[in-house]
């Protein structure tokens, strides 16, 4: 597929261990995610492959008893460090989740609320901003007449582009992908994998699925994970058609999980 | 097979029949208590109910001093103990998963939260009225304030939980501060439920008396001086039914027929909100 492109590594992981108090979720990870690239974290539930999703955003600080050792270097910059200001890595590290989470206001509100957070935008700015990622996330053409109505009266599917489009208005540098259409139609899935295409000319994209026909279609790379242990990453054709090992061969063949 | 479902209708019947029971008698006392409300309060309303003072015995009057009296401390009630109520539950839903402190304070809100009312009012009666050496409308709304606080805590919190923790993490995602998630996300999430629980809250405090016999007692005259006695429904009712004189029983019935209506309206209210909570989240 992509094997000639030039790959340069945008987020690296060393010996990373997670642990859910004592339980330990991620074992010793090593692996480095290249730029503008889609990497896909495949593999059955509990694996920790969205564990590994919130250390990248450090989004398990947000309760007691979880936590990470080893380093996430975010170019050359370990973001695990305690000196790291945690809003403003979020900030260049954006996230979408499983189910869709549009805020209790307007859409245009929704999309604005992180873009103002970090920069000081003209009324005028703002509006292109919003525009920008509407367009981005394939919603401008059915939300452009509405902006002003609740974002929580869109179908589940305009939702979930409601919410990457906001993580996009941030202008962040990684995009995590938590299971984005595990909630969706087919329909709804076509529109966000096309998406997803799309916008990895512009941003370095990481997401978790469980599908793997999903991830054999929208990923460059993927990464089989195991009861926290990182079986193997590769490139997505490689892996798919020729594994190394022999448990991803079970897994992608549908004898396991 | 069809005997052990012959059997299971017949217990579903049986346990149908005790809970309607149960429910009807319940009800019955409900529509008599109101019916008599009615019967004997509607004769009495009139325009003079509304626009008069309370009268001396044996002559007529109206209950307009104790209404704006009950308004006033009411309002100013609910004007102590809503901020602090709201501050007090969102610091127990939104930071209380560490130390000692939200436990604490959730257990002493839940002891306060069932305290008898009239302690509250002798406590104000004790720690002001007694301080400042005579009965006051500030006094009143002191101790009315102290019955929204837990009320409002509660409800907070509570509803609060109810925000999804997908939403606070959207938000933080974004790279937002707490304080922006909490201000601009959840607590706008769950608007809805904490105005319900205020309005249920001064719901509960307009119809006290045990703890405004302590603190603002009562008035006969018109007054809107916080600092002095103010008359206040309740009260008025509870010494004007007790009365011998024809007159004043008569006020009792209108004064309770008006606690009564506006109780039942605001938790109407509280309702409508909160059904349309439901539907626009």
């Amino acid at each position: 597929m992509n094997v000639e492109k030039t790959v340069n590594p945008k987020l690296v992981v060393r010996d990373l261990n997670f642990y859910y108090g004592a339980e330990r979720a991620l074992k010793d990870i090593n692996l480095t995610i290249p730029e503008k690239m889609v990497t896909a974290f495949i593999g059955p539930s509990g694996c920790g492959k969205s564990t590994m999703l919130r250390t990248f955003n450090r989004m398990y600080e947000l309760y007691p008893k979880q936590k990470a050792t080893g380093e996430v270097l975010l170019d050359g910059e370990n973001i695990l460090d305690k000196k790291q200001d945690l809003n403003t890595l979020r900030a260049k590290i954006g996230m979408v989740f499983q189910k869709p989470t549009p805020f209790p206001m307007s859409i245009y509100d929704n999309i604005a609320f992180g873009a103002k957070l970090y920069e000081n935008l003209s009324r005028h700015d703002m509006d292109e901003r919003v525009e920008w990622a509407l367009r981005k996330a394939a919603l401008w053409t059915e939300a452009k007449d509405k902006l002003k109505q609740s974002g929580t009266g869109l179908s589940g599917g305009q939702q979930q582009r409601l919410c990457i489009a906001r993580a996009i208005a941030v202008k962040p540098q990684i995009l995590l992908l938590d299971e984005p259409t595990s909630a969706l139609d087919p329909i709804s899935t076509a529109h966000i994998e096309k998406l997803i295409d799309e916008l990895k000319a512009e941003f370095t994209i990481i997401i978790v699925t469980h599908n793997m026909q999903q991830a054999a279609r929208v990923s460059d790379y993927t990464a089989y994970m195991y009861l926290g242990d990182l079986i193997e990453f590769g490139d997505t054709s490689t892996v798919f058609t020729n594994p190394k090992r022999k448990e991803t061969e079970d897994y992608i063949t549908g004898r396991f999980g | 097979m069809l005997t052990l479902y012959a059997r299971r209708r017949l217990i579903n019947a049986i346990g149908l029949g005790i809970s309607a029971l149960a429910m009807l008698f319940g009800l019955i006392w409900l529509s008599w208590i109101l019916w008599t409300l009615l019967a004997n309060g509607l004769p009495q309303l009139s325009m003079a109910v509304l626009t008069q003072m309370t009268p001396p015995p044996n002559s007529a009057g109206g209950l307009l001093n104790a209404i704006a009296g009950s308004l006033m401390m009411t309002f100013l009630a609910a004007l102590i103990g809503t901020p602090i109520g709201i501050l007090a539950g969102t610091y127990l839903a939104e930071f209380g998963q560490r130390g000692w402190l939200a436990p604490t304070t959730r257990f002493i809100n839940d002891v306060l939260l069932s305290a008898p009312s009239i302690v509250i009012g002798l406590f104000i009666y004790e720690m002001y009225v007694i301080k400042i050496g005579h009965f006051s409308g500030w006094a009143g709304a002191l101790a009315l304030s102290i019955l929204v606080i837990p009320i409002v805590i509660r409800t907070t919190e509570n509803m609060l939980r109810l925000v999804p923790n997908t939403l606070r993490e959207a938000a933080a995602a974004l790279g937002a501060p707490q304080w922006k998630v909490i201000n601009l996300v959840t607590l706008r999430a769950a608007r809805a439920g904490i105005i319900t629980g205020v309005l249920l809250a001064v719901a509960r405090i307009s119809g006290e008396t045990a703890p405004l016999l302590f603190t603002s007692l009562n008035n006969q005259f018109w007054s809107s001086d916080m600092n002095q006695p103010m008359a206040n429904l309740p009260v008025v009712i509870f010494q004007f039914a007790m009365s011998p004189y024809q007159d004043w029983q008569s006020l009792a019935w209108a004064g309770a027929l008006l606690i009564t209506f506006s109780v039942l309206s605001l938790n109407i209210m509280a309702r409508v909100l909160f059904r349309q909570k439901s539907t626009t989240y």
